[in-house]
């Protein structure tokens, strides 16, 4: 009898069967291990086919180390106690004749290939198709800050819903929400951003529509703004023409733990 | 001190722990995570610990369930439906630790709904959920037919054991050999999923490239091992109390108690691999965590705790004439058992311990900087309460269930 029209698959037919399903199965899971291993947006030459690349040039000589940039951050995104996107270290050299400590503002570095995004096990945080902004979906975070232990620039931070005294609950000015991601959040009890982990964002809510930012009209990041010495560029390294596509061209940049192939979007001139 | 006194101290402890832990509970719950420990630097702290401790608990003790119900060795029959049940309560105590570990508790089911494959994090939770499964129903086939004979005794366990037998009265010999097949096989798999799962929990580490302590391939290997020799020996003291004490399981406790010594004797060697290598290589990033260990402020955790108590004192015991008194092996068991969660400690804190970037810790002015960790109160009193609900969950299915086989000889199928 021929098991197709008699609707009565034999063992034979069953075992097709399963080689048949097993084997579409195994390439699509080798298909797709294999799409998610390389970064979707990156060609088969290396390149990277994003509208934007933006991302810093930071001058450690420029740096005096006044924490302007913490700041300014700090009032623009309005992150409580123990968050801070971008920090600045020092370190001295007491062997330096000219006794100057080496100072180095530190934001996300937005990475190229970011650990951090690799290990979240809700995609949560995940580096934008567009403009290459890592992110934190705040309401897709369980707080689990594996990807703070994946981060190997300290860049992220959990926000365990301390307030500055200022702004404690019940005054008015907790009340004032931050503009972080244009959603505009009150700080609220139990409430994300409270339990999540946090990062810099390049002040990406001061994008316009297309994603640009314009430096005329002040929608910059904030920590760029203000800086005192002129030490931080930010910009589109997409554009040949950009600020910061200009000081790699002209001067020696370096990025941190090149070794561990994150490539960082935040470059240093020593 | 006789099994019935020590089951007394058993219940106490657990009573006491499970109490005083409530309190954690209330303080997470109302105060979230503002009274926890852990920061930036060192986000993760004792739930993580705990969470890993008892994940390793359990997968060891389900592998040594497997040597009777795979491998059919009988010298461990007396004590396999125990491993099984402990396998099932440490892994529903590694849950319980890692749940309030979260930012949002509320949101555990994004694992499911929105899992990242690349994710060790969310492939090994995927697994919990499938070996949970896995655990309740070898569970049921491994008593099935006890609980059905169970059901005519009166009061509270007789009730009990109607109701979890599932509306099955089947205890002819036939059904007995139909439970052994779905067992074995239910138990194959099931060994499959402890190494995938628990060398899961050593990728999860494994793959954070920026933790060089962490960073070794050595680790889904030396968890396994870990899960094993802790496993083994946690068994080893359970057996010498309950399922009827080491009175009855004496023969039991000493095989095991061999088994764990050869177990922990090849562990040293995998931790003399790490450290040789580590030193001699020399690379400064590699050796701060294992510098921070012997002798920064927590050196007491590897030299007295881990080293010691949980593994110098119990060598002797199980090496020394001492190997051949059950109740000297139930207390070298239970030294390793507990000493290795020095182990654990010293595998999450010193590898977070170490700033990322120098300077960090000190750049902004926040306790959540800090780049050394202790445990705060009630961090502490919730990992309590979760070690005293392992202890009585244990306790009241010791009691109630039939975990000890009535049949000896377990044929083969």
């Amino acid at each position: 009898m021929n098991p197709e029209t008699s609707g009565v698959t034999d063992r034979r037919g069953l075992l097709q069967r399963l080689l048949q399903v097993g084997a579409t199965a195994l390439a699509g899971a080798i298909g797709a291990i294999l799409a998610l291993s390389n970064n979707s947006v990156r060609a088969a030459d290396g390149t990277v086919r994003r509208k934007y690349r933006y991302g810093m040039v930071i001058d450690t000589r420029r740096c005096v180390g006044c924490r302007a940039c913490v700041v300014a951050c700090k009032a623009e995104n309005k992150t409580p106690p123990g968050v801070a996107y971008t920090v600045v270290v020092e370190q001295a050299f007491g062997t330096r004749a000219d006794d100057k400590p080496l100072f180095m503002t530190k934001p996300c570095f937005h990475c190229e290939s970011p650990p951090c995004v690799d290990v979240c096990p809700v995609s949560a945080t995940f580096k934008r198709e567009q403009d290459g902004i890592v992110v934190v979906d705040y309401n897709r975070c369980i707080g689990c800050r594996y990807c703070i232990t994946a981060c190997p620039y300290g860049a992220r931070f959990f926000d365990f819903g301390e307030h500055y005294p200022a702004v404690a609950e019940g005054t008015p000015y907790a009340q004032v929400p931050s503009p972080e991601y244009g959603q505009f959040r009150k700080r609220e009890p139990d409430e994300s951003p409270i339990g999540n982990v946090r990062k810099c964002t390049f002040c990406l809510h001061l994008q316009d529509s297309e994603g640009r930012y314009d430096k005329a009209a002040g929608r910059w990041p904030a920590c760029v703004k203000t800086c005192t010495g002129h030490a931080m560029f930010f910009g589109d390294f997409n554009d040949p023409e950009s600020e910061v596509s200009r000081l790699l061209r002209e001067r020696q940049a370096v990025r941190l733990k090149e070794e561990l192939g994150t490539e960082p979007n935040v470059y240093y001139l020593l | 001190m006789g099994p019935q006194m020590l089951r007394r101290l058993f219940w106490m402890l657990g009573g006491l722990l499970f109490t005083a832990g409530l309190f954690g509970w209330y303080d997470r719950l109302v105060f979230g995570h503002l009274h926890a420990n852990y920061g930036t630097v060192v986000p993760w702290g004792l739930g993580v610990t705990f969470y890993v401790y008892f994940i390793g608990l359990s997968a060891g003790a389900f592998l040594v369930s497997s040597l009777v119900y795979v491998f059919e060795m009988k010298q461990f029959e007396r004590i396999g439906r125990l491993a099984v049940f402990t396998a099932l309560v440490t892994l529903v105590i590694a849950l319980l630790s890692i749940w309030p570990d979260i930012g949002h508790m509320d949101r555990v089911w994004h694992i499911f709904a929105y899992p990242n494959i690349k994710s060790p994090m969310a492939v090994i939770t995927w697994l919990y959920a499938a070996y949970f499964v896995l655990l309740l129903c070898e569970l049921w086939f491994l008593l099935r037919r006890d609980l059905i004979t169970g059901a005519s005794a009166p009061g509270l366990q007789g009730t009990l054991c109607g109701l979890l037998a599932l509306g099955s009265r089947d205890v002819s010999g036939d059904s007995a050999l139909r439970d052994r097949r779905v067992v074995k096989a239910l138990a194959t798999v099931g060994i499959v999923m402890a190494i995938m799962f628990h060398g899961g929990v050593g990728t999860l580490f494994g793959v954070v490239a920026a933790r060089p302590h962490w960073h070794s391939a050595l680790y889904p290997l030396h968890f396994l091992l870990v899960a094993l020799v802790s496993g083994g020996a946690l068994l080893v003291f359970a057996s010498s109390i309950f399922a009827e004490g080491w009175k009855r399981n004496g023969e039991t406790v000493r095989a095991l108690g061999r088994i764990v010594l050869g177990l922990l004797l090849l562990d040293l060697l995998f931790q003399l691999s790490e450290w040789l290598i580590a030193f001699r290589g020399g690379i400064p990033s590699h050796t701060a965590s294992l510098s921070l260990i012997l002798g920064g402020p927590f050196w007491w955790i590897f030299w007295i705790w881990q080293g010691l108590l949980g593994t110098g004192v119990p060598l002797l015991l199980l090496v020394l004439p001492t190997r051949h008194d059950p109740r000297w092996v139930a207390l070298a068991g239970l030294l390793i058992a507990t000493g290795y969660f020095g182990l654990r400690l010293n595998i999450v804190i010193p590898g977070l311990a170490i700033e990322e970037i120098a300077g960090l810790s000190e750049a902004i002015a926040s306790s959540r900087m800090a780049p050394s960790y202790f445990p705060s109160v009630s961090e502490s009193l919730l990992g309590a309460w979760v070690v005293g609900f392992g202890l009585l969950l244990f306790g009241i299915g010791e009691r109630l269930l039939p975990l000890v086989p009535k049949e000896e000889g377990y044929g083969r199928v």
